[in-house]
């Protein structure tokens, strides 16, 4: 099937499978690695991107869903060779480790702030229960995500 | 996953023909459940029918005495709704608990309920508040509706339009999540309704269900003291490695009187 989307600005036109999950296609097809797949049962939000500024799990939908849709993964975040300050944020605050899990926290940490503009920790602890990191012990994500300048 | 035709449809009607021409279909509404499944080969539908341009099933409305929620409604739109928080403020605490916040922002009420996942949230409070499940034929009782594991009283082509609430006077919902999956080990919502006091129980059983000991005991003495000595059956319950039927029939009063902590 074919389908429209705009991945990071940029208008795409592609005949993908029905069965075609959004997160392969932003893999394989438009070859963003940055969107990583860390489970098989939508729990662990390293595939976390924004469908039309929303934050969802991009292996838990069809890439045929997502047409005519805009799409925004890590790559599209930052402007201009300058990090986003989400980005900045967890730069400064040592808000990761391996990596693995990163763009997904950094994908959700802007959604979260966009919501809850003055979130505090404690409710910040709940939103991010979709996101797991296996090396941090969360400290550093949470205080990257708090601090971020946005 | 498996191969599969995709269609996507923009009315009621459309979805019947549909439902009627094609070989295996399936209809989906948020995919939370549907595509995690299909991902893991256990369902194999040679059609899959989206839902989500369909607009008249969206939305929230107050009508009377009743809330009425649009069955492609998402869990993220019930919890931050204002009507929902000012009317029913319990059901929008329990559409916040659901799975995290990227699935909150895809799965919908209708797909819950439809669905009749053993640990879901929602038939819970469907159950406890009495709602109506609105379909493309017939209004249903929540009595009637969830059957048995995955088993509603949906015909394999009736589609669920809304969900009627009746406004409480007041209800509570506690749950204990199972820590990795977020679904309920134990769900318990305890309303106080016009029509008496209703307790529905999810997770614990082949599906939602009403506790009529739990209700018994409270209508006599509104407390959590009345509940101390209810026996709960754990017979029919369901037991798995994250819990056993007994510890199951445990957390049924434990959360029952949580939910009654809160409402006094
Ligand atoms: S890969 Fe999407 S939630 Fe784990
Ligand atoms: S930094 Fe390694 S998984 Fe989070």
């Amino acid at each position: 099937m074919k389908i429209n989307v705009n991945v990071n600005g940029q208008d795409i036109s592609e005949e993908v499978e029905p069965r075609t999950l959004l997160v392969d296609f932003i893999r394989e097809n438009m070859k963003l690695t940055g969107t990583h797949v860390g489970c098989d049962t939508t729990q662990c939000g390293a595939c976390t991107i924004h469908l039309d500024g929303i934050a969802i799990k991009s292996c838990t939908i069809l890439a045929v869903q997502a047409n005519n849709k805009s799409i925004t993964t890590i790559e599209g975040i930052s402007k201009n060779d300058k990090l986003h300050p989400m980005q900045e944020s967890f730069k400064e605050n040592h808000g990761l480790q391996c990596g693995f899990c990163t763009p997904g926290m950094v994908m959700a940490g802007i959604d979260i702030r966009r919501r809850k503009p003055s979130i505090d920790e404690d409710e910040l602890r709940l939103e991010l229960e979709g996101n797991i990191c296996r090396c941090t012990g969360y400290h550093n994500i949470v205080k990257s995500i708090l601090n971020a300048k946005m | 996953m498996y191969e599969f035709h995709y269609h996507k449809v923009s009315s009621i009607n459309e979805v019947k023909e549909k439902i009627s021409s094609l070989d295996d279909p399936k209809i989906m509404a948020g995919g939370m459940t549907l595509i995690p499944t299909m991902k893991q080969r256990l369902a194999a539908p040679s059609d899959i029918i989206d839902l989500s341009d369909i607009n008249e099933l969206r939305g929230i409305s107050k009508e009377k005495d009743f809330i009425i929620i649009g069955s492609m409604t998402t869990h993220f739109e019930v919890h931050t709704s204002e009507i929902v928080k000012k009317e029913i403020p319990s059901l929008a605490f329990l559409a916040g608990l659901i799975g995290d916040p990227m699935v909150r922002h895809r799965g919908t009420i209708g797909g819950s309920v439809a669905n009749s996942d053993p640990s879901a949230d929602y038939p819970s409070s469907v159950i406890s508040l009495g709602a109506k499940i609105i379909t493309d034929k017939r209004e249903i009782d929540a009595d009637d509706f969830f059957i048995d594991l995955f088993e509603t009283a949906l015909d394999d082509d009736e589609i669920i339009i809304s969900l009627k609430f009746p406004i409480p006077n007041k209800a509570a919902y506690m749950k204990f999540p199972q820590p990795a999956s977020r679904y309920a080990l134990v769900g318990v919502f305890v309303a106080v309704t016009k029509e008496g006091i209703r307790v529905g129980v999810t997770g614990a059983g082949p599906c939602a269900f009403r506790s009529k000991e739990i209700e018994k005991a409270l209508s006599q003495d509104f407390s959590e003291n009345s509940i101390e000595n209810v026996n709960i059956p754990s017979e029919n319950l369901n037991s798995d490695i994250h819990a056993s039927a007994e510890y199951r029939s445990h957390l049924v009063k434990v959360m029952a009187k949580r939910a009654i902590k809160k409402l006094s």
